[in-house]
């Protein structure tokens, strides 16, 4: 337990009176959130995780489509960092085209599957009645479907170059559960006075969700849309494992997991790096969210 | 109440026809059992791939909406359909079904347990070490997926085997075929098999878990209630147990319902890796060799074990939480 | 042995957090209590006083320093073992708490609780501390409390947890009851049945009772001895005649001065005491009341005035002019002047005269009454509001009161909501509302406002404030904002380089205004408030009391002002409409309805408020309604207030038939007063 929040806006106030320069919400968030060493750890190493993805194969002397065939199953070397496949491709240049794909896959899944969630949710919690029963039971319903199922029935779809599709079609089975709890937060913020007097002044409902309750919950937003970028990355791995999701001759983590995990005991470096460099960037993101969701909410105490 | 009750069950009925359905167009529309025929060597004549394929109503030359009504009209009745090799599904479903049963019972069960556990322990020793160790932990596990967690189990297990050079772990199938002795030798052995997929399920319910009733315990830690009950002069940590916990539990009944959709498909990747002959094994098989009919089964049994899922965590909350019970 | 101290603390302190983080919100209290003694202990929020009731039972939580000495029967408490506290905790020291609806573990059994804190204390069978639960729930004035014993406590009514909390304190005969806001989350008839029982329960233990309030009013009555807290310290110390009748400290005075009386009908102007009460994480240099006080001189600014005694019996101030005020040389009526008029009083036409602004007549607000989370269904209609006709006239203050279930604030939204209502007529501005084109309906969303309030959650905290104060006007198609929202900002009494800020910036009261200046933006001609001083604390509550009267004034607004506090509304209303389960009871003019209640609620409602004022509060005598307001979802047959009326009680068998059979409708009580009561009289219970 810490200071009650009163006494904090109190001491804000107080601040604020003595003309100081108040910082704005997002000097303050943005400080919290460096200020904690989950978040700057989270910070450095997604960082890491995105130069090492995007620059990594500039310097590379291997493209992923390379096959090296004087080197097959070779171990790290200077001319192979991580070692070569069976097919002679090189494991460095592979898991950083891996990576890009993993990483552009999540970002925008999330992305996507926020935006759903927010608009579904305030909607729905908006308006309540007819409205709500339908949504609601849209999000029942995707909620039952077997996401995974689905999604693998559909993956000769996602062949030569519909990964656009995939990223929606992963979005879609992203969103329910943000949803329902945007949902749920709707019904009470409707109730919130400051709803109530733009109600009171003539505001229009849809103005009123975009402006109002859309806005006031970001934070929730944030963080989730954080959550479901690891989310999406997860399924997205678990799905070209079994060869769902990313199609050859474009590789994804799960693709070389899946192929590495066959060849790990007598050549670790084909299944380790992938796996390692997909837990890093997993773990980054989730440290992410959760010192994001301290500093956007510091009264929630919710983590550390 | 009844009435409650009665529309209550009508919409779960509804949405798991709907939901099936869905699954079996899809199935029906993206999956082509033709190419099994095509494949062989020398290639079936067309007639009679054909005829194979109208009798399992496979055949993507029959109009979609037909093959659904027939379809649909067996599952009226019961009858899931035949798989592409001919077999019943109902059948083999069923057998597959207790496979799968055991293996999400026992993870479940060592999964929520161990979570609440750790989490209110972490919670009432907040910034201590153990909090600091179990909030470590969880992060990482929560960032390896089950595939890969799976695989990392098996390859620690076949180098720990090497290491003690003898099989303690088994890292495939539940049972090991042909093997003789009484029932303790039975048992042993079915043990042995399960520890690797258990943990592979479990661990990521533990983290899911421990993390969720962490914050839940922080939550009421501050309530009134708890310092109402140290007032009366009860001990910080009687206080904590009798008082915080007991009322952080109802929530955590909710998140399970969350939880299990998760929880099955984890199930899935983990009897395929481990080799357990259960239905999500065959689930991912089906969609490898086309097996329209299956998928739409599958479909329908995770549907309907969700939704039982929604239930038993009302059902639940309504045990632990009077508010609900009488109200 | 009878005078010594069961209690006492000195030089309490307790800081929050680290280095220039650092928030001292205790800083150096010390009292002590002998048995059988009421010591009051009062401040505003954020003064303190709850954070030392929670360091003296060793509750706070981990971050807390606590410095000092608590010592009970001669036990020293700081630093003492969670094993050796928690014996002393409920035994000999025990406590009750601000918001009953949070005080009692909801998944127990209430009985099970209080055996709980019996079988701590004491070698007691199961079934032995049950049946001294019981009896306990009986002392504290639960009904049927064997039945009751075995209820959860979501199932009790909010004063009735309050006595099972109170019924938890008290069961091992303790030395000393702390209580910390007892009264303040319950209606003032509940408060009244609740300070009774405290009395009830001191009676029997002999114990002595800390009582923490806000409120002057119950200070006055319930006390011996005061202690005036500010700013994390003790300013003020005295018994309740010194303090109140002898006021040495300013902040006392002006504390006592600004309060709104139940009892005094004349329309002044509050006076309030400028500025904020200072944060604990930035106090001011020296007297931490200083940049407030109209006395201040530069001897204020240099150190913090100790507390000494300035008179005999113990009346100590913490003031370098105390010994000016008390040698007369300072009359402390002379030190705080009410606000000067801006305009003069404006002249209306009588009443009967002048525009109707607001009729309501019959108008009924029925909704279902759901119950279950996980099974819902209905179980019947909560008839909230049932039948309410009243009109507001032209530069009018109308007071709608009751207390919480009446109805008011439903009869509230059903007029701003301007849908057809369910049953009965509202008509704004001379329109009715049920048959209202989309423009029309505009027009009237133009012409009345509304102030709600919490000023905290009444303004979006993701707006600056010239974006909350644009939107009424960009909304009705206004432009060229800037102008308008800074004229909005210096009527309300900011600056307008507020604009620029958002809402968290603000103190409460700060937040209050520009709500009221959003209201103002369009330049309505009704406004409608919602309870909008309640959540201030009373040195600010005046200054916007005073704001509202000014506004009103000299813009011509008419208001129609909800709440619950009668002496707020005493002071702002011209006339008052008194609610009870859906219903009026009483209407009237404010002299009149206060002056010479008819309806029995009404004069139970007046009497249960307290008054700040001790000998007032001595000589006064109470009603006490019996048990809770009934469900509004099965109000009682014939007069809805029959089952708690003491009238009731009174009248013979024959004429109860009539309360029974028949509702009352509000009848003519001479002029504009009515009451809805068959054998309504007059009573002078102020």
């Amino acid at each position: 337990m810490t200071l009650p929040e009163e006494q904090l806006t109190e001491q804000r106030s107080a601040v604020a009176e003595a003309g100081v320069r108040v910082p704005s919400r997002g000097r303050v968030v943005a400080g919290r959130f460096f200020g904690s060493g989950w978040g700057r750890a989270g910070f450095a190493l997604l960082a890491a995780v995105f130069l090492l993805a995007f620059a990594g194969p500039l310097v590379s002397p291997w493209s992923y489509t390379d096959k090296d065939f004087t080197a097959f199953m070779a171990p790290p070397s200077a001319a192979h960092w991580f070692g070569t496949l069976q097919t002679g491709a090189d494991v460095f240049a592979v898991t950083m085209r891996g990576m890009q794909k993993s990483l552009v896959v999540g970002l925008l899944a999330a992305l996507v599957s926020t935006a759903l969630a927010a608009v579904i949710g305030a909607f729905a919690g908006y308006f309540l009645g007819w409205t709500d029963r339908m949504l609601t039971w849209v999000t029942d319903l995707l909620l039952v479907l077997p996401a995974f199922l689905i999604l693998a029935v559909m993956s000769p779809m996602f062949a030569g170059g519909q990964w656009p599709l995939f990223v929606f079609m992963l979005a879609l089975f992203l969103w329910m559960v943000t949803s329902k709890v945007v949902r749920g937060m709707t019904v009470s913020l409707k109730e919130r006075e400051f709803i109530l007097a733009a109600r009171f002044m003539g505001v229009s409902p849809t103005r009123i969700i975009f402006r109002h309750v859309i806005p006031n919950l970001s934070s929730l937003l944030v963080v989730d849309a954080t959550l479901n970028v690891s989310a999406a990355i997860l399924t997205e791995t678990s799905l070209s494992y079994f060869g769902f999701g990313i199609q050859p001759p474009d590789v994804s983590l799960g693709t070389l997991i899946a192929d590495g995990a066959k060849t790990a005991s007598y050549a670790p470096w084909t299944f380790w790096f992938a796996a390692g460099l997909l837990i890093v960037t997993v773990l980054a993101v989730n440290m992410i969210g959760d010192a994001l969701r301290d500093a956007l909410d510091p009264g929630s105490r919710r983590s550390r | 109440m009844a009435g409650f009750l009665a529309r209550r069950l009508l919409n779960y009925v509804a949405l798991i026809v709907v939901a099936t359905s869905l699954a079996y167009m899809l199935a029906a529309s993206a999956l082509n059992p033709r190419s099994n025929y095509e494949q062989r060597t020398p290639p079936p004549p067309p007639a009679v791939v054909d005829a194979r394929l109208d009798e399992l109503n496979l055949n993507d030359e029959t109009p979609l909406f037909q093959r659904y009504l027939r379809w649909s009209w067996g599952v009226l009745r019961g009858d899931f359909g035949r798989t592409v090799a001919g077999d019943e599904v109902n059948a083999d479903l069923a057998r597959r079904a207790g496979v799968s049963l055991r293996l999400i019972l026992v993870g479940l069960f060592v999964g929520s347990i161990a979570g609440v556990l750790v989490g209110a322990l972490a919670a009432v020793w907040q910034y201590g070490v153990f909090d600091r160790l179990t909030t470590g932990a969880s992060f990482i596990v929560l960032a390896v997926p089950t595939v890969v967690l799976a695989n990392i189990l098996i390859i620690g297990a076949v180098w720990f085997n090497d290491l003690v050079g003898a099989q303690i772990f088994l890292v495939s199938g539940e049972t090991t075929p042909g093997l003789e002795g009484g029932l303790p030798a039975q048992l042993f052995d079915r043990l042995r098999h399960l520890v690797l997929p258990t943990l592979s399920l479990s661990l990521g319910l533990i983290a899911v878990y421990s993390r969720y009733q962490r914050n839940l315990m922080l939550d009421v830690l501050g309530a009134d209630f708890v310092r109402t009950a140290r007032a009366k002069g009860l001990r910080r940590r009687t206080a904590l147990t009798r008082h915080a916990l007991r009322t952080a539990l109802i929530p955590a009944a909710t998140y399970f319902a969350f939880t299990f959709g998760a929880l099955l498909t984890g199930t899935t990747f983990t009897e395929k890796i481990f080799g357990w002959h259960g239905l999500g094994e065959r689930l991912i098989d089906s969609i490898f060799t086309n097996d329209v009919n299956t998928v739409a089964a599958i479909s329908c049994l995770a549907a309907f074990a969700v939704l039982l899922a929604a239930l038993a965590s009302d059902l639940m909350q309504a045990v632990l939480d009077p508010r609900v019970r009488m109200g | 042995m009878r005078d010594e101290p069961v209690l006492t603390v000195s030089d309490l302190s307790v800081t929050f957090g680290m280095g220039r983080g650092a928030v001292h919100a205790v800083r150096g209290v010390s009292f002590d209590v002998r048995p059988g003694e009421v010591l009051g202990v009062v401040g505003e929020s954020g003064s303190g006083k709850s954070v030392s009731a929670l360091a003296v039972m060793g509750l706070l939580p981990p971050n807390a320093r606590v410095s000092g000495s608590v010592r009970l029967l001669g036990t020293e408490l700081l630093g003492a073992s969670d094993k050796r506290l928690a014996d002393f905790r409920g035994r000999a020291l025990s406590m009750v708490f601000q918001d009953p609806l949070s005080a009692l573990t909801p998944v127990y059994r209430v009985g099970d609780q209080i055996a709980e804190a019996l079988m701590v204390h004491r070698r007691l069978t199961r079934a032995q501390a049950a049946r001294r639960a019981v009896e306990l729930l009986d002392l504290v004035g639960i009904p049927s409390p064997e039945q009751r014993a075995m209820a959860f406590p979501h199932e009790f009514s909010g004063g009735m947890r309050q006595r099972a909390v109170i019924a938890m304190a008290i069961a091992n005969d303790p030395d000393v009851i702390i209580c910390d806001e007892p009264t303040t989350a319950l209606d003032v008839t509940i408060q009244a049945q609740v300070l009774d029982v405290l009395r009830k329960a001191q009676h029997e233990t002999g114990a002595a009772i800390v009582l923490i309030t806000h409120d002057l009013g119950i200070v006055a009555g319930f006390v011996d001895r005061v202690l005036v807290m500010y700013a994390g310290r003790p300013v003020e110390v005295g018994t309740v005649d010194e303090v109140y009748y002898r006021s040495r400290m300013p902040y006392t005075l002006g504390l006592l001065g600004s309060v709104p009386r139940l009892d005094r009908g004349e329309h002044g102007r509050l006076v309030p005491i400028v500025g904020n009460p200072p944060s604990p994480a930035a106090l001011p240099e020296g007297c931490p009341f200083s940049p407030r006080c109209p006395l201040v001189v530069a001897d204020c600014r240099s150190a913090e005035p100790p507390l000494l005694p300035v008179r005999h019996g113990g009346h100590l101030a913490a003031c370098v002019r105390a010994g000016e005020i008390d040698g007369g040389d300072l009359p402390p009526e002379r030190i705080y002047r009410a606000p000067e008029r801006a305009a003069p009083r404006p002249v209306h036409a009588p009443r009967e005269e002048r525009e109707v602004v607001l009729g309501v007549d019959g108008l009924v607000k029925h909704y279902p009454l759901m119950r279950g989370a996980v099974f819902k269904r209905r179980i019947g209609t909560v008839r909230a509001v049932d039948g309410v006709t009243f009109d507001l006239r032209e530069g009018e203050t109308l007071g709608l009161v009751g207390e919480s279930g009446c109805g008011k604030t439903t009869t509230l939204m059903e007029i701003l909501r301007l849908v057809r209502p369910q049953a009965g007529t509202v008509a704004v501005l001379g329109r009715d509302i049920s048959a209202l084109a989309s423009s029309q309906r505009m027009a009237i969303r133009r012409d009345m406002q509304v102030v709600f309030q919490d000023p905290m959650s009444s303004l979006d905290p993701r707006m600056t404030v010239y974006d909350i104060l644009a939107e009424p006007l960009r909304t009705h198609g206004r432009r060229d904002l800037g102008p308008r929202i800074q004229e909005l900002l210096s009527l309300v009494g900011l600056e307008p380089r507020h604009a620029a800020r958002y809402p968290q910036d603000f103190s409460g009261g700060q937040r209050q205004r520009i709500g009221i200046a959003r209201a103002l933006a369009l330049s309505p001609r009704l406004i409608v408030l919602d309870e909008p001083v309640s959540a201030l604390d009373v040195s600010i509550q005046a200054g916007v009391i005073n704001l509202l009267e000014e506004l009103k004034e000299r813009l011509g607004l008419s208001y129609l002002f909800v709440a619950h506090d009668l002496a707020v509304v005493r002071h702002i209303a011209d006339r008052v409409a008194v609610m009870y389960l859906g219903r009026i009871a009483e209407v009237g003019a404010v002299g009149r309805v206060y002056d010479s209640p008819m309806h029995p609620y009404t004069q139970a409602l007046l009497s249960a408020v307290p008054i700040p004022d001790p000998e007032k509060e001595r000589a006064r005598r109470r009603i006490l309604l019996e048990g809770d307001l009934p469900s509004p979802a099965s109000p009682p047959s014939g007069c809805r207030f029959r089952t708690r009326c003491p009238l009731f009680k009174a009248i013979g068998e024959a004429e109860r038939l009539r309360c029974v059979d028949e509702e009352p409708r509000v009848r003519p009580m001479g002029g504009d007063h009515g009451a809805a009561c068959h054998y309504a009289e007059s009573l002078d219970v102020l």
